[in-house]
């Protein structure tokens, strides 16, 4: 594969998305984004056959100088990290182009699919990015889509739910770009440059207050879009009154961007800080866990139910991340992905419902097993999926998480646990309410099954958990070194401290490819 | 008086050739105007666009040009040469659109467009002055202008009262300005910008005449700039007056007034810089705060666009209060670029939506604009996204380089507030984003009309705030050797600072 292989990924969709302004009617235009999308997922999976496992490093570099003066390059690169993100990704947009199209998104198609295709520019070029200018510009690039994605085509109080994603979401990046400035500054004193290149912003000594406070910076823009309790407010908000389409996007990938962006960014910049840090994100981690999880139950709105369940699954990603240890970043990454595709055939299957019945409050069905009995056994599994069910992905994801957690905080593992029970019993209540019982609408008896079209959306997802639930070695191992390479930082930074887990850390890094980024 | 026998060998006209065709062509339109009814004052529009071409090419011809004449008073650097070019650009295309603005609203042709010329010669002049006289001829040749501008529907009271808050207020600045200039003259003996720069010295720093006349000046600058505290004409004046003459002021004055601005105290009072950083940290932290907060309730876009530039004055500041930095001259030059382009951009949009004698289009014009005319609703949305500061268009590169520059002055604090102001400023921006796509129109569809002047204006914005942000290199580049020839050093120089 070329050398423009990355380039090639993040830019097909923008040139996509300018190709459906020029398509004539809506059939056309749903038929060319969904032919635009597969473009993308058919690099990303031949990516993910060329990505060689054994390497730790990046793959696929792409590095051209960009506006030089400020030492800002033009660097791609994809790692064991990243790299079932940017599948994810690819897929999902194609999804929701496909459901979309299937008569949820009946308002000016043309401008939807653009938003879709620019979204996913945005996404996979945050995902791609070494250079932090250049990751700060995609950052902010897929909010505005994602923002025109809730106000226009979104449900019910649509204006004050984008506005409020919007204003958090801005917040939180613009105190991240003082920080990536002043980082950028300091490695001026010690490049004799400025320079936004992560492996150069890796060395550069800060100290400790400074290195907090930019830390600070970084994660609170992070905590914001995982979304960590406190700052999760707006994801009920944006969560239910999205489109479908949105939601899907939203759940799929936006979170996993601030997750992601602690992996990638806060941490190994700042390793120091953040292992001082860890006990209050392992805090907020649980709190997020086990708070999702009751006011999940108490929720009268199906779609706010699936909303919250995701403050719970994200905050195990953030206790798998600040956990430091190899079975748990794993975990957390596999968690990631996880809740991309449960999360998503939720939303999707949630959507479905929206458009047979226009609400989303649970007491509005009942029963709907006799009705729809393709629906309702498919929510089934993506519902067992979702709640971790051995056999399926849900199920890998957590137990390592857990498993890397007990190793370091038994406390938070067992508060954790809690939560697990709790996202079964909301679950399975939440179904039993919808799927079982008398049909006591009698609309609800004559409601249409699933579609073709809805099937061939959700049978992709439902292979793919039973993929990953089953054969979780090709992900794994791909992982592995990347997430080795990543934690060596963090035990290195452990050594630095020198504080009593010293032993623990100092054979996770013997465990690590030796001789790299030491 | 070394600087002028030095001048007098090398006296050439080259320097003042933009300016004089601007002159010759103002007294051209004057003398040719009674003879041209006012429906067809698009032909003296067109006039007007040539004179700025030709003075847009004798202002390409002065760059890379170091040379000073009438004895120093008139400076032909990059400095001159880059401003001069903006300011020119920003004229031509205020002239493009109010060329059917003016015959529709039956205002007097040959005038009005003398009249933008007048102002754009001021506005050169304060660029290019090299002593303190000059600064002062030059704002107040723009300053009469553009009052009368602001003034000239005369049949409406908004327009009425609009001059007459911006004249008052204007003189009395201009009042500050002018006992500025002579206690500094008391203080150095000198009124030429180099011999001042070059009489400086530590013991001067605590002179009282001096720090006076330094206060005095700020202040006086500050008005034209529109900073907090001294912004308070600026949302009637931008409100009342004809909507290209808000662009020309939002635009063209703002430009000149940090072209006098930053060359006063950047450049030639920068030897005591540590004397006046400090209030500027007061004054950009106060008009970016009071500029997003007062924007934020406006329904006027008018309105909202005056209280923004009062913002956008604050982030500027920003730059100059990093002033011993070298980096924050370019930065700043780099952000007046893609605020231009942009804010010009945004008004021939406004002008486009607003009713005929409405005086200015409110948020609910631009509900179901996406529908109604799309091509001017992506537009908007792009000026609102730069004004904002998302990348990759030029207002979040500018914003990037000045909050660069700041951090590398050590302002972390300010800059965390120029942070935090910028994602407060998300709220209004996105607010016309909203009521353009996500609302349905509620009101009869506003007459909109494609008119060649009005759609140029608005490519030109589009272009310039795109271009300028995505391949922003030689505009940097431009910018920053802009500045480093008004510090008087090679660019290599400034650039080894930040290489």
């Amino acid at each position: 594969m070329g050398g423009f292989w990355l380039t090639g990924l993040i830019f097909v969709p923008t040139l996509g998305a300018l190709g459906v302004l020029l398509q004539g009617d809506d059939d056309s235009v749903w038929r060319s984004a969904f032919i635009y999308s597969l473009i993308p997922l058919a690099m990303s999976i031949g990516l993910f056959f060329a990505f060689d496992p054994g390497q730790a490093g990046y793959q696929f570099v792409e590095h051209h100088a960009w506006i030089p003066q400020f030492g800002i390059s033009y660097h791609l690169g994809i790692d064991g990290i990243s790299l079932f993100l940017v599948v994810l990704t690819t897929l999902l947009i194609a999804l929701s182009i496909l459901y979309s199209g299937g008569g949820d998104i009946t308002m000016r198609p043309r401008e939807f699919c653009f938003m879709m295709l620019l979204l996913e520019t945005g996404l996979l070029g945050a995902l791609l990015a070494i250079d932090l200018f250049l990751f700060y510009v995609f950052w902010e690039v897929m909010l505005v889509p994602m923002y025109l994605l809730i106000g226009i085509w979104g449900h019910g109080r649509k204006i004050y739910a984008t506005f409020k994603f919007v204003l958090f979401t801005m917040l939180g990046s613009l105190l991240m770009l003082v920080a990536i400035l002043y980082l950028a500054g300091a490695a001026r004193a010690q490049l004799g440059h400025l320079s936004f290149d992560l492996p150069d912003l890796y060395h550069v000594p800060l100290s400790p207050t400074a290195a907090r406070w930019l830390f600070a910076g970084f994660a609170l823009a992070f905590a914001i879009k995982v979304p960590m309790w406190p700052v999760h407010t707006w994801l009920p908000d944006a969560h239910t009154e999205a489109p479908t389409a949105g939601s899907v996007m939203l759940a799929g990938i936006m979170l996993k961007m601030g997750a992601y962006g602690f992996v990638r960014f806060a941490i190994p910049l700042f390793p120091e800080v953040a292992i001082e840090a860890a006990p209050l994100f392992l805090a907020l981690a649980v709190i997020g866990i086990v708070y999702g999880a009751l006011v999940a139950m108490a929720q009268p709105n199906l779609k706010r139910l699936v909303a919250y369940s995701s403050v719970s699954h994200l905050g195990f990603v953030t206790l798998g991340i600040f956990a430091f240890d190899p079975q748990g970043l794993q975990g957390a990454i596999y968690q990631m992905l996880n809740h991309g595709v449960s999360t998503g055939a939720l939303f999707l299957l949630v959507g479905m419902i929206y458009v047979r019945r226009h609400t989303f409050e649970i007491s509005e069905f009942g029963g709907l097993w006799k009705s729809v009995p393709i629906y309702a056994a498919v929510f089934m599994v993506v519902m067992l999926s979702s709640i971790g069910l051995p056999g399926l992905n849900g199920f890998v994801g957590e137990f390592l998480i857990l498993l890397g957690t007990f190793l370091h905080s038994e406390r938070a593992a067992w508060v954790a646990i809690t939560g697990l029970v709790l996202g079964a019993l909301y679950m399975m209540w939440a179904y039993e309410r919808v799927m079982w019982g008398p049909i006591t609408k009698s609309i609800n008896a004559t409601l249409k099954d699933m579609t073709g079209r809805e099937i061939a959306v959700i049978v992709p997802l439902i292979a793919l958990m039973l993929l990953m639930g089953l054969y979780p070695r090709p992900l794994l191992e791909r992982m592995e070194p990347s997430v080795n390479l990543m934690l060596n930082r963090v035990a290195a930074a452990q050594v630095r401290l020198d504080r009593p887990q010293l032993r623990t850390l100092a054979a996770l890094d013997r465990r690590a490819h030796p001789g790299r980024d030491q | 008086m070394s600087h002028f026998t030095l001048s007098a060998v090398n006296f050439s006209w080259l320097p003042i050739l933009p300016l004089g065709a601007i002159a010759l062509g103002a007294m051209a339109i004057m003398l040719i105007g009674p003879g041209v009814d006012d429906e067809d004052s698009a032909g003296l529009g067109v006039i007007a666009l040539i004179t700025l071409l030709v003075a847009f090419v004798f202002a390409l011809f002065t760059l890379g040009e170091n040379t000073l004449a009438f004895g120093g008073s008139l400076v032909t650097d990059d400095y001159a040469g880059f401003f001069e070019i903006v300011i020119v650009i920003a004229a031509a295309l205020t002239v493009a659109m109010s060329l059917d603005y003016v015959a529709d609203e039956g205002m007097a042709g040959a005038e009005y467009y003398s009249l933008i010329l007048f102002a754009a010669f001021g506005m050169m002049l304060m660029a290019a002055a090299g002593d303190l006289i000059i600064i002062f001829i030059g704002l107040e040749t723009m300053s009469l202008a553009v009052y009368a501008l602001a003034g000239f529907m005369r049949r409406d009271p908004r327009s009425n009262e609009a001059a007459l808050k911006y004249f008052v207020l204007g003189a009395f600045s201009t009042g500050f300005l002018l006992y500025g200039i002579a206690l500094v003259y008391g203080a150095t003996g000198t009124i030429s910008l180099a011999a001042i720069r070059a009489a400086l010295s530590a013991r001067m720093a605590a002179n009282p005449l001096l720090l006076l006349g330094l206060g005095m000046m700020l202040i006086g600058f500050g008005f034209k700039v529109a900073a907090v505290p001294f912004h308070m004409w600026t949302p009637d004046a931008y409100e009342g007056a004809p909507t290209p003459v808000t662009a020309f002021m939002a635009v063209g004055v703002k430009l000149a007034a940090f072209a006098g601005f930053m060359r006063v105290f950047m450049v030639n009072l920068g030897p005591v810089s540590a004397q006046w950083t400090m209030v500027l940290w007061v004054v950009a932290a106060l008009s970016m705060t009071v500029g997003n907060l007062a924007a934020l309730v406006q329904q006027s876009l008018k309105r909202m666009l005056a209280y923004s530039a009062i913002a956008h004055a604050g982030y500027l500041l920003l730059g100059m209060a990093a002033s011993p930095q070298p980096l924050a001259g370019g930065a700043m030059l780099y952000y007046l670029i893609g605020y231009s382009f942009t804010n010009l951009g945004a008004f021939a949009v406004v002008i486009a939506v607003e009713r005929k004698g409405s005086g200015g289009a409110n948020l609910r014009d631009f509900q179901g604009l996406a529908r109604a005319r799309p091509g001017l609703a992506v537009a908007m949305a792009l000026f609102m996204l730069s004004l904002m500061g998302v990348p990759p268009l030029a207002g979040f590169v500018g914003k990037f380089y000045l909050f660069s520059a700041a951090l590398s002055a050590g302002l972390v604090w300010l800059v965390i507030i120029a942070a935090l102001n910028s994602a407060i400023s998300v709220y209004y921006y996105a607010r016309v984003i909203v009521a353009m796509y996500a609302q349905e129109e509620s009101a009869a569809p506003a007459r909109i009309v494609a008119r060649p002047g009005l759609i140029l204006s608005v490519i030109a914005g589009v272009a310039g705030t795109i271009l300028v942000g995505l391949y922003p290199q030689p505009w940097i580049g431009a910018a920053s050797s802009a500045y480093a020839s008004a510090l008087g050093r090679p660019n290599a120089k400034v650039a080894a600072n930040y290489r």
